[in-house]
């Protein structure tokens, strides 16, 4: 391997449906930032069907160049389809660098990607960054979120990562910006065509996984009736976010079991995590102290929830968030 | 039908306390336990063992330690456990781990593979495709249901971010399970006797056909540069105000943070 003929920050574009998923828009903006100081360009590598008029959103967003297979054996994510159109491109453009949302596509297609190249990917990252000595650092918790490490993957290439939505920021759209569209025909080996799609089904609300959530509101023993949980959950529709629970509320018969966070429940580091009547047994803060932003209301000054609280709110929690949603929705 | 289970034991990360003082963690004393989406894993091959008469075996790659995950893979019922260990898998990153379990599964005949999603130690998910990928199988990931037709065609509810996804798959293939799919049995008391006159194979660098370059810290691609702990948090700021004050700070605040 020739290190030097690879070039390029690649981001993978995931689109569900021919709808561009925000996670890969925040990865060409991080793609950006790395670009620059390599002196390097963005490509976007979009794969679907009957969707090339996409590829300027993509520039619009920070991409230079936009390299699209464009055909129905793509339409829908399957490991094997897209495996074969990722790695002939990157056969093909060498890219340095190759980034992908950890989602239930990136992180499917990711691995399967890294083996059929022989490289190295790093999952879940949540910092990316060039050094001084223009190593590509990728770091990501472990442990539960216990530990951090920073990942390096020095002689192969591309250096693969993927990242979670929410955790990048994507940059404003200029409709003006520029760039370069690349129409590529992917000669498909169809015999590895072994999975079948048989349907595809929506649904809101059943068997949620609150570790993948960005943002949480976690109701505790002081919004445990009916009333306060209505409350809680018109703030979590506003924002767009997953209700959790404490143990009390889950034992109390009021969430199921898969929402409750802490030790014998889920660990979860949200970008935001809302603790509503939680008074932050060691359990519980096991399980959630590890959240970028920790918004905690209580009416208990003492509560040890504000030990690990980045905005601790002392008052009547129902008042606060019922004013705060409101002014959210107004 | 054959099926193999690779499973993987992990220190219960939720067990895992930080030192307040230092920031750093105290792993003494943590149980090691079958990561829980391996576990569920053991149970899908366990109910298609009671519906379809499956033998069903197990494999770990781990220090020779690891073999109390098998013994308590015994004890739930499967038939056959292999602990794969060998000073030269060692300091493995995902893509050498699956080198090493991939040569030892090319030793097993199987219809269907079955890993966890992930381990909660490292949460990658990376393992189990990595290993369809070097055995040319086909792979459905984040099982939480699978259907047997009773011949080899497998129909597998795959979750998704926003409801789910029916695949169809003839074996082999490989599956990634998630631990909320299926409760894993207990230990049956008879289960837990035998489990320790059962028979561990114990295969090592000499039983699979892989060479050394692609295994251990030779075979990974990807180091460790650095490691820390996030250390002790500083405090953060708390106010005692009214209601819409309280709104009014919390929504500066998400602004700031560019949550909003």
């Amino acid at each position: 391997m020739e290190k030097s003929e690879h070039k390029g920050v690649f981001v993978f574009v995931e689109q569900r449906k021919g709808i561009i998923q925000n996670v890969s828009l925040e990865l060409i903006g991080k793609a950006r930032d790395l670009a620059n100081p390599l002196n390097d360009k963005v490509y976007a590598i979009l794969l679907g069907n009957k969707i090339t008029d996409k590829a300027q959103t993509l520039i619009a967003h920070g991409a230079d160049v936009v390299v699209c297979a464009d055909t129905p054996e793509l339409a829908d994510y399957l490991t094997e389809p897209y495996t074969q159109a990722i790695c002939h491109i990157a056969n093909e453009y060498k890219p340095s660098i190759l980034m992908l949302g950890a989602t239930t596509i990136g992180r499917d297609l990711g691995p399967r990607v890294s083996a059929r190249l022989g490289t190295g990917l790093t999952a879940d990252c949540t910092k990316l960054e060039i050094s001084e000595e223009k190593e590509f650092l990728m770091t990501r918790p472990a442990f539960g979120g216990n530990l951090m490490a920073t990942i390096v993957c020095k002689e192969h290439r591309p250096q693969m990562s993927t990242v979670r939505t929410g955790v990048m920021q994507k940059l404003p759209a200029d409709k003006s910006r520029k760039g370069e569209v690349i129409d590529i025909k992917i000669p498909f080996n169809r015999d590895k065509f072994r999975v079948k799609l048989l349907d595809s089904v929506k649904e809101k609300g059943e068997m949620v996984d609150i570790s993948e959530a960005k943002i949480l509101i976690s109701c505790g023993r002081g919004m445990g009736n009916e009333e306060g949980i209505k409350i809680i959950e018109d703030l979590a529709d506003t924002l767009d976010a997953q209700v959790s629970a404490s143990r009390a509320v889950v034992d109390a018969g009021l969430f199921s079991q898969d929402r409750q966070v802490g030790q014998t429940g889920k660990t979860v580091r949200p970008n935001l995590y809302f603790a509503v009547g939680i008074s932050g047994a060691i359990q519980h803060l096991a399980g959630m102290e590890e959240s970028d932003f920790i918004v905690a209301i209580n009416k208990d000054k003492g509560a040890p929830i504000f030990q690990v609280a980045d905005l601790g709110i002392v008052g009547d929690a129902r008042q606060i968030v019922k004013q705060l949603n409101e002014r959210l929705k107004g | 039908m054959n099926i193999v289970v690779c499973i993987k034991q992990v220190p219960d990360t939720t067990e895992i306390k930080i030192n307040p003082k230092t920031g750093t963690l105290i792993r003494e004393g943590v149980p090691s336990i079958i990561n829980p989406d391996d576990k569920a894993g053991i149970e899908l091959a366990l109910s298609l063992k009671d519906d379809y008469n499956a033998h069903v075996t197990v494999i770990t790659m781990g220090p020779p330690q690891a073999e109390d995950i098998l013994r308590e893979a015994y004890a739930m019922g499967v038939d056959r456990a292999i602990l794969l260990t060998d000073r030269k898998f060692a300091g493995a990153d995902t893509l050498a781990t699956s080198q090493a379990l991939a040569g030892a599964l090319r030793k097993l005949e199987f219809d269907l593979l079955i890993t966890g999603r992930q381990a909660i130690d490292g949460d990658t998910a990376q393992v189990g495709p990595q290993i369809a990928e070097h055995l040319d199988l086909p792979q459905v990931s984040y099982l939480e249901h699978l259907a047997f037709d009773g011949k080899n065609t497998f129909t597998v509810k795959r979750r998704i971010e926003d409801g789910y996804e029916l695949h169809q798959v003839d074996g082999p293939c490989v599956v990634t399970v998630l631990s909320g799919a299926y409760v894993p049995r207990y230990m049956s008391v008879r289960g837990i006797v035998e489990a320790f006159s059962k028979d561990v194979e114990v295969w090592g660098f000499e039983q699979i056909e892989v060479d050394e370059t692609n295994l251990g810290l030779k075979g990974s691609p990807t180091r460790v540069h650095k490691a820390f702990s996030r250390g002790v948090k500083a405090p953060g700021q708390m106010y005692e105000v009214d209601a819409t004050e309280a709104a009014g700070i919390i929504m500066s605040k998400l602004k700031e943070k560019f949550i909003i």
